[in-house]
This record gives structure tokens, sequence and C-alpha cells, in this order.
């Protein structure tokens, strides 16, 4: 075994000890701890990501080297890598872009509480990413609530924070109670836990017809289980509070990370566990599309409405999450690729608009409404270009990142006649002139001019970790929109060998 | 499709159960009752899982003097499992519980729909 290939379980172990380490260090050392376990976790699974598009095969790691049926597995392929390695990177400049305002909004002898939260949210996010194991999933499904919960309640003195992360709590624990009841009803059918031998033990059944109800019903169970935990419209009316109302640094990380780690279990689970075809036949892909659709349209339709920059947002963040929904709604492997793409897309560009609403909101007086934040880009140009990129990114202008998700949504469209075409191609269309009719009168807001005078001696914040962060998420935004063929050509095969 | 249900009595029991903390969890307003109806949510998945790992007639894994052959003992996995799932619950309850204590001091009521028109009214 390679040395490389330790690394997915050592990236786990190290955000475990270094969680730990966070909680009893000084606010300063943990932030230092927490930024420096990011870059180097970034790093570890680069390489890991080149070894795996090098060999263009997956691998099973065993836990504590004791092989399947007593020991624990975890499985890396190229899709889980680059899953990986984009994770820790977005992770990394989030923080970086959110530093300030995390130092500003947490009670300032918990702000090491924050970074052992985030290592923490890190671990639970890599496994489910990794894991072969369902039980071992349902239990990181579990941290990963705990964790993100508990990023929206650190913001202090804040009644509605409080507020928001019970209800996201409740909604989240229906989820995994849901998910938990699947795994029970697989595992007394089939007898295993890892993927592999209960894949197998489930193309039997499925050959045989026997059990063809209660495994329905297990798809439908993981579907609407992690539907409801990534806000898939309509069990979206969680998000926009839960969202808004944490500090910047946290809101990017939940829009932009949390949401993604339960699809990409979803899609795990779809690909490895239950099988594609079988899938296709219980007509469960149609329930996601149309519940996609629906995302696309109605959340940018709320987005329409809002006159508060960060619910904004988050409502932007229900519509792109039914984009990814639509994708994998398809039952093609070009929906699929265009679902993956469309994780990365999203992941790079709301964290960055998110940090850029901070920006806006501290030369502004802290107030997130719109009659404040007029001409807020002129007081703090660099957060106005960015947000300009974002929301560019966010319509599907060319050039920049989600036009690709785009481009493979209307491609994997294309190539499945039916309904779903018809249906597809028009949320589509009203979806982007949505999206042009919410953000292009924002940007316009943010550079127009005011009438009164009243924050004009306000200055932009001087901090060079912010620039640096809002100049990374910028070019990724480009990276991605103009060389995405690397990309989708690892998704591609990373597909290919994940069942 | 329902004549099995007679035979798979506690599993039937379980889902009934998980149906009625679901509900629960869902639809109630009072954070307390919530809190009640996760736990019997999660409990009625331990008890599908505890009646699974069964086996009438034979003994929990526990090698004493006896013979080792895995005939005479129960499934242990599932009671694993169960231990496992009392864990994240309890840990879960514990932080939904710190919530609602922090939010009753604050805002003096443990209806959620109360709680959230306070906390919108406190903001404007």
């Amino acid at each position: 075994m390679a040395l490389v290939q330790n690394f997915p379980f050592a990236a786990i172990m190290l955000y475990l000890a270094g969680g730990v380490t966070c909680c009893v260090l000084k606010p300063k050392a943990s932030k230092w701890v927490c930024l420096v376990l990011n870059m180097l976790v970034t790093g570890l699974m680069f390489s890991v990501l080149l070894f795996t598009v090098h060999t263009g095969e997956s691998y099973v790691y065993w836990m504590g080297h004791f092989p399947a049926p007593w020991g624990n597995e975890i499985r890396i392929g190229p899709l889980e890598a680059l899953m990986g390695t984009a994770f820790p990177l977005v992770m990394t400049l989030t923080l970086l872009g959110g530093m300030e305002h995390i130092f500003e909004d947490v009670e300032p002898e918990k702000v090491n509480l924050y970074f052992t939260v985030v290592s923490l949210l890190m671990v639970s996010m890599l496994a489910l990413v990794f894991t072969n194991d369902l039980f071992t999933a349902y239990v990181f499904v579990e941290i990963n609530t705990i964790a993100s919960c508990a990023l929206v309640m650190l913001k202090y003195k804040s009644g509605r924070a409080l507020v928001a992360t019970t209800r996201y709590l409740i909604m989240s624990l229906l989820g995994s109670g849901l998910f938990l009841l699947g795994i029970i009803i697989l595992y007394s059918i089939t007898g295993h836990l890892l993927m592999q031998p209960m894949s197998a033990r489930i193309q039997e059944l499925f050959a045989s017809g026997e059990y063809a109800f209660p495994l329905t019903v297990t798809i439908g169970l993981f579907s609407v289980g992690m539907a409801l935990k990534s806000a898939l419209w309509p069990f979206s009316a969680w998000l926009p509070d839960a969202h808004s109302s944490a500090t910047a640094a946290s809101s990017g990380i939940l829009s932009g990370l949390v949401i993604k780690s339960y699809i990409v279990l979803l899609i795990k689970i779809f690909y490895r566990v239950l099988g594609s075809e079988e899938i296709l036949s219980s007509g469960v892909t149609d329930v996601l599309f149309l519940f996609g659709v629906g995302a696309m349209v109605f959340g940018s339709f709320y987005a329409l409405k809002e006159k508060d920059i960060k619910r904004l947002l988050a409502y932007s963040s229900v519509a792109q999450v039914g984009y990814i929904y639509a994708g994998i709604g398809l039952g093609t492997k070009a929906g699929m690729i265009a679902a993956c793409v469309q994780i990365l897309v999203h992941a790079a560009t709301k964290p960055m608009l998110f940090c850029t609403s901070a920006g806006f909101m501290s030369v502004s007086g802290g107030s997130r409404r719109f009659e404040d934040l007029r001409g807020a880009g002129r007081r703090d140009p660099l957060s106005g270009i960015a947000f300009t990129v974002g929301a560019l990114s966010m319509i599907g202008i060319p050039l920049f990142a989600g036009f690709v998700t785009k481009l493979w949504l209307t491609r994997a469209l294309l190539s499945r006649l039916g309904w779903k075409l018809w249906i597809g191609i028009a949320a589509l269309v009203l979806s982007t002139v949505l999206n042009a009719l919410y953000y292009i009168p924002t940007v316009s807001l943010l550079f127009g001019r005011r009438n009164d005078h009243r924050f004009d001696d306000t200055k932009p914040q001087k901090d060079y970790s912010y620039l640096i962060a809002i100049v990374c998420f910028i070019v990724l935004n480009f990276l991605l929109g103009t060389c995405s063929e690397p990309v989708t050509g690892i998704i591609e095969t990373g597909l290919s060998v994940l069942s | 499709m329902g004549s099995n249900l007679m035979t798979n009595y506690f599993e039937a029991t379980a889902v009934i159960c998980f149906g009625i903390g679901f509900t629960m969890l869902f639809l109630n307003k009072n954070l307390i009752k919530k809190v009640i109806g996760f736990n019997f949510m999660d409990s009625s998945i331990f008890l599908f899982l505890a009646s699974n790992g069964y086996i009438s007639g034979r003994i929990s894994p526990i090698i004493t003097n006896s013979s080792v052959s895995s005939e005479n003992y129960i499934n242990p996995i599932p009671a694993g499992l169960v231990l496992t799932g009392i864990v994240v619950s309890v840990s879960v309850t514990a932080f939904l519980l710190a919530l609602t204590t922090r939010l009753y001091l604050r805002y003096h009521t443990l209806e959620l729909d109360e709680m959230i028109r306070l906390s919108n009214a406190e903001e404007t």
C-alpha cells in the first residue's frame, strides 16, 4: 500500500486531534491551528486526488487493518478525492474571509470553541464522503447535524439565531430519523452494513423480486431523509433563517459545504448500495426531479421578494440545491455529472457571496437591509467586485463557474427526450431569468449613489486574510468557468468507478 | 402484504411508534414534547433492531465454559448498533434540551411559534 493511500484516514484523525486541541487553546492560537490544519489537509487530499486520477481506480482502506466482515472500511476513488480536496479548500478560504466577523460575532471567551466545532464538522463531512459503511454514515450524519447547528447558535446574544438553530435541529433530526429507519430496514433484509456485500444482496433480491415493497420504501426513506437535511424544496423552510442569522463564515460553510456533504452521501448510496437501474425503476428519481425543478423556480421566486441581503443569498441557495437535485433526478450519467459540477460550483461561489455580504454590512452600520446597503459597493470596492463576480456566476454568464453547470444540465436534458426535457428546459430558462431579476438589481443597488451621507466616513475593513480569500475565490470561479474539462473528466471517471 | 403483520409484530409496532414519534417531533408546538417525540422515535428504532437480533431459545454471546459454536448464541451486532444509537440519541437530546433551556430563559415560553414571533419582533 502506497503512503498516499493512508492520507484520507489521516486527514480525519488530524481533524479530530485538531478539534480536541482547539478547545484548550487561546482563541488566536486555535485560529492558527484550525487554518494550518485545513491547508495541510487540502494538500494531503490533493496528493490523494493526483494518485487516484493517475491510477483511475478506487481503493478500499481497512481501518485498523481488519478485513471486511469485522473491520470498518473507507473507500476513496477520484470523485471522493475531488470532494475531499474541495471541502477543506473552500473551508480554508471561507474561514479566512469571515475571520474578522468570527471574532466580532462569537462570545470572546468561546471563539476557540468555534474552531473546535469547525474541525469536528470537517471530520464528519470527510467521513460522509469517504465512508463505505452505512451505520458509520448514520453516526457521522448526526455529528454533522450537531456541529452545524452549533455553528449557527455560536452567534453572540442573538435570540433569532437560537430560534433558527432549534428549527434547523428539529428538521435535521426528522431527516436523520428517516435515514436511520431506512438503514435498519435494509440491514434486516440483507444482513449487511458494508456497502459492497449489501449491494450484492440487493441485486439478488431485485432479480428474484423478493422484498420489492420494502426496498422501494427504503429508497424513499433515504431520499426524503437526505432531502430534508439538504433543504430540497418543499422541505427548505428552515434554511433561510438558519443560514442568514449565523455569522458570515458559518453561513458560507453551511450553504457551501454542509448541505453538499449529504448530497454526496445520497449519490454514493444510490450508486454503491441500491444500484442505478433499481433507482430508476422505482420512480423516486422522477419525484426528486420535480422537487428539484420546483426548487429552481420557487427558491428564485422567494429571493425576488427579499429585502435582506443574507436572506436573499439563502433563498438563492435553495434554488441552487434545486439544480443539483434536478441533475440527479434526470437519472442519466450526464445528469449526475451536472449535479456533481453544481456541487463544486456552488461551493466555490456561495461562501464568497456570504463573505462579501459581511463586508457590505460592516460599511453600512451592521445593517442587512437594502435601504442601508445602497452604495456599499462603492464604499468597499473589493467586496463589490467579488459580489458582482458571484452574481454573474449564479446567473450563468459564460466565463464564470455557474455557466458550466447550466451547460452540463442543458446537455443532460437534451439527451433525454420526453416530459423531463420540456419541464427541465422551461424551469432552467425561468430560473435563469429570475436569478438575473434579483441579482442584477442588487448589484446596481450596491453600486448606486446614496442621497444622504450617513455612511460616508465608514472605511472598509483592512484585513489581508479577507483580501487573500476573496481573490482566491474569484480566481477559483474563473478557473472553474474557463477550464472545467479536467474537473468534469475526474467526475466522469469517479462516477464510473463508483458502482 | 398485510399477512406478515402478525408474524412480524415487533417490527410493525416499532414502525407505528416511529410514526407517532415522528409526527410529535414534527407537528407539536411545545419544545419539551418535541424532545419526548424525538426520544420515542429513536427508541422505536432500537426496538426494531433489538428484536431483529434476538433468536428465541438462544443465550447471549458470553463464552463461559460451554461450547463456542455460534449455534448457541443470539446475534450481538444489533445490540452493538443499539448502543451506538443510544449514545447519539442521548447527545442530541442533551443539545436540544440545552437549547430549550436557553430559549426559555430568554422568552419565558416553550411554544416554538411564540418564540419565532418574539424573536422577529426583537430584531425589528
